[in-house]
């Protein structure tokens, strides 16, 4: 009925999205941390890295993950999509964080 | 020691709810919130109804913040960059006061109704972070700890309301810990453009808005929904699909949200917009089927924390403000008869819960999640079909309409077959009846 059609993914720079939005950061203090990281070595489809949405998990050419937490909107995504409940999730010190203008 | 007769964690629609109404019945209440004021840690599309706040506050409003009353409404069917198959309803009888819903801006709308939480007489404490329940030697909840020093208070009763993680009831081992296959993640933008703008391109006048809610495609064959709202001087654009999809798939949250914005039904409507913010939230869609234990001795859960939500009407702030409202009223009846807040008592709460429209929606769609997720071809097959099927009609080439019935007759048996498309029809029916 139509042409073949492919849909290409777009390339989205979440960084400059993160860039209008307010923080106070906890400098030093990161509200997420990874309980074991060797487990990510172990781990092939690495949910984090796709589904949050800040892109704050990536993954690193060795096989393990770059977690940092600046740009996190505290959605609570990355612990729940970890199969290995390797996410110690908190939520950062009264009044850090994210600071939704608008939300 | 300063013991409040309820503790209330967090100040979203819900816990503001809570503690508005137990204030204003004059009992003592402490309300905790981590943000720096009220609102900064929220997020919603947003959609408020006017009826779950006007029982709370009925004259809201004079003076809630409110960005324009819904006087349409369209549902868009979207493939994933081309087509787009809609309806609209717009009716003249929803630009009649008093207005049914609004589109609102979380931040500005809970900072009002905080001011009015406090106007009540409740104690309200910001950027404080509540991390664990305490307990007496029995289980009773007794209060929070918070991480400030000397940061354990007391209370008759908790009021949970710190949003979908949940993670004061599932640490405390109060409700099971959140699957991804009942929560989904949405993500968000406020794009600003000036009033007459919005009003020429969405056939707006004054203070009229539209709703926008999108299915198909363009979730790339997540079960999940996308949507676009108008604001006074801003739109908010979103989509979300389940966690359980996304961790399946490729496409980041931003790239699904990028797709929506580039689809060429909506960027028009967005060009030269300014966007100033992107943000994200978790939304727990499993139903009813997903809610938890909703109270105990010394505590009651309410809204998202609880996982008040009515994912096929896009209702949830409204059963968070109904459920905050109706913890509120058990606890005030239960002080007024002398009671103690104790499971047993406290067992009100579910029963004016299973008294009122929360309850009946939430079972009438019990079976949709399920539905869902086992038939997502709901949300990719017919939607590419009814695209496909609209372009082949309203393209006039020379073919006959017979020939093209055909050949969009042939088009549909070839993704489902007739025993499927009755299939289809009797389960549709069987989950949304």
């Amino acid at each position: 009925m139509n042409a073949v059609h492919e849909f290409v993914p777009p390339a989205v720079n979440v960084e400059e999205k993160l860039f209008q939005n307010r923080y106070r950061v906890d400098a030093g203090r990161p509200h997420i941390k990874v309980n074991n990281p060797a487990l990510c070595l172990t781990c092939a489809l690495k949910p984090c890295t796709v589904c949050c949405p800040a892109g704050c998990w990536r993954a690193e050419e060795g096989g393990g993950i770059d977690l940092v937490v600046d740009g996190c909107l505290e959605c609570g995504t990355c612990r729940l999509v970890c199969d290995a409940g390797n996410v110690d999730w908190n939520y950062p010190r009264g009044g850090f964080g994210v600071l939704f203008k608008f939300g | 020691m300063e013991k409040f007769d309820v503790i209330v964690v967090g100040a979203g629609a819900a816990g503001n709810a809570a503690s508005y109404t137990l204030a204003k019945a004059g009992l003592s209440v402490l309300q905790i919130e981590r943000g720096e004021s009220p609102g900064t840690k929220n997020v919603q599309g947003a959609i408020l109804y006017a009826d779950a706040l006007e029982k709370i506050i009925p004259d809201f409003r004079a003076s809630a913040p409110l960005e324009r009353h819904v006087a349409e409404q369209r549902m868009w069917l979207m493939d994933e960059d081309q087509a787009c198959t809609g309806m609209t309803y717009r009716d003249a009888r929803f630009s009649q006061e008093p207005y049914n819903r609004y589109t609102i801006i979380r931040a500005r709308f809970d900072r009002w109704f905080s001011d009015q939480v406090r106007a009540a007489g409740a104690l309200v404490v910001c950027e404080t972070t509540v991390t664990e329940l305490l307990r007496d030697a029995t289980g009773k909840v007794t209060g929070v700890r918070t991480e400030r020093e000397h940061g354990d208070i007391y209370a008759d009763c908790v009021v949970l309301a710190d949003g979908a993680n949940a993670l004061l009831g599932s640490r405390a081992g109060l409700r099971p810990e959140i699957k991804t296959a009942d929560m989904a993640l949405a993500v968000k933008e406020v794009l600003f453009l000036p009033k007459e703008t919005i009003d020429a391109r969405f056939n707006l006048n004054g203070n009229q808005g539209v709703v926008i809610e999108i299915a198909g495609n363009i979730t790339h064959g997540m079960v999940g929904t996308g949507f676009l709202y108008t604001n006074k001087d801003s739109i908010s654009v979103g989509i979300g699909c389940m966690l359980s999809d996304m961790k399946r798939q490729t496409l980041t949250p931003y790239q699904l949200l990028e797709g929506l914005k580039r689809h060429p039904t909506v960027r028009p409507l967005l060009d030269g917009a300014e966007m100033k913010e992107y943000s994200a939230h978790l939304i727990p869609e499993g139903g009813y089927k997903t809610l938890p234990k909703l109270y105990g001795d010394g505590w009651l859960i309410v809204g998202d924390s609880a996982g008040f939500v009515n994912a096929v009407h896009r209702e949830g702030s409204n059963l968070a403000m109904t459920t905050g409202r109706m913890a509120a009223e058990s606890l005030i009846a239960l002080r007024a008869a002398g009671k103690p807040f104790v499971a047993a008592q406290l067992a009100d709460y579910k029963r004016r819960l299973d008294d009122s429209f929360v309850m009946e929606d939430l079972k009438k769609y019990e079976d949709v999640p399920d539905f869902l997720s086992a038939q997502s071809h709901f949300l990719n097959v017919y939607p590419r079909f009814l695209g496909n099927a609209a372009k082949e009609f309203l393209t006039v080439d020379g073919v006959s309409k017979r020939a093209k019935q055909q050949k969009i007759m042939a088009e549909l048996r070839s993704k489902r077959s007739l025993l499927g498309l009755l299939g289809d029809a009797y389960r549709f029916w069987r989950a949304f009846r």
